[in-house]
């Protein structure tokens, strides 16, 4: 399955969770999610099944103005 | 049910956000210092209310550079304004400030829906909107906004119990471009509003504050002063200065001179 994490194209197996896709990128917190533009809340991270062509922003604390 | 919004500008020195106490005017920026430890020096030196943050990928070269952030911020203990900076759209005002939520484990958000990236100008066609949105999502709005009357007074009928019009573009420096519209801001509305965006000088903060606004939030003319730490300490002073100047009541200006040594006795003066 393809997905698209953080603008780079990743594949992964067909039954992946969140959770999974975040492992493969070695994801370090403190981080949130986002997929398709939706947020997801940490709880959902183990059970929230992935899609083709999922769009998935995880972003980072750093500053700000 | 949104809580009350303050009708009277409070006489105690303490800022008042929805309903929180806030001992300093003075909000600032971390982004752009020359180091984290100037950064710190900087925070330490001006005591802000609050400070502004941001989100951004992970793994990208910017979260990488910021790689010892999280831990400088808790040891700086000083409350969190997350950003919504870079946001175009109203979902990805409204996504970022959910995820910011969850990060920093905080309500408050600075709304930043941009609507050029000349000069990250709002989007003032989408902000109340979106600030709607994100009030009615449990959010403690800070919307940076321009010096439009009509659209700060709309923020303010959806639920924003403070705003934040700008006084230049985002970086600028240039100090408050239209000194008329903000002060006719402070005559028609009541809330708190704090100038967010191109203060340069601690001149030109001293002077919103002698307007009549309750504080003011700036970052690049402290980042990128060539002493960031006394330049940060100098806006503080600034901020309390302007303050104090407009509880103490201004005379007014006038026209003609007056003398300010009597007239009566005076030397060498006689009748022609």
């Amino acid at each position: 399955m393809r997905v698209i994490i953080n603008q780079v194209v990743h594949e992964i197996p067909s039954s992946s969770k969140l959770a999974d896709a975040l492992a493969a990128i070695d994801a370090k917190p403190p981080y949130a999610v986002a997929i398709n533009l939706q947020f997801i809340p940490k709880a959902q991270y183990a059970a929230r099944e992935l899609q083709e062509n999922d769009q998935i922003e995880v972003i980072a604390p750093v500053t700000g103005g | 049910m949104t809580a009350p919004i303050p009708t009277t500008l409070p006489r105690a020195d303490d800022l008042i956000l929805y309903g929180e106490r806030f001992a300093s005017r003075l909000l600032l920026g971390t982004s752009r210092y020359p180091s984290p430890q100037i950064l710190e020096n900087a925070v330490a030196a001006s005591n802000p209310g609050m400070i502004t943050v941001s989100l951004r990928r992970q793994g990208s070269s910017t979260t990488e550079a910021h790689s010892g952030f999280w831990e400088l911020l808790k040891r700086m203990a000083v409350p969190v304004l997350p950003n919504t900076a870079g946001c175009h759209s109203p979902q990805e005002v409204i996504t970022t400030a959910q995820m910011a939520r969850e990060v920093f484990e905080t309500d408050w958000i600075k709304l930043e829906l941009i609507g050029d990236d000349y000069t990250l100008q709002p989007d003032t066609l989408r902000l109340v909107q979106t600030a709607e949105a994100l009030i009615q999502d449990g959010f403690k709005v800070l919307p940076y906004c321009t010096e439009d009357l009509i659209v700060c007074q709309r923020l303010v009928d959806v639920g924003c119990q403070a705003v934040m019009p700008w006084a230049a573009p985002i970086g600028t420096g240039q100090g408050a471009l239209n000194p008329y519209a903000l002060k006719l801001l402070r005559e028609r509305l009541s809330v708190p509003l704090l100038v967010d965006a191109g203060l340069g000088l601690p001149s030109h903060a001293c002077a919103v504050m002698e307007w009549g606004f309750d504080g003011a939030l700036l970052n690049t003319a402290v980042a990128l002063a060539e002493d960031p730490v006394a330049m940060a300490n100098a806006f503080a002073l600034a901020v309390n200065a302007g303050r104090t100047a407009f509880l103490s009541g201004a005379m007014p200006a006038q026209t003609s001179a007056q003398a300010s040594t009597p007239l009566v006795g005076t030397p060498f003066w006689h009748q022609t």
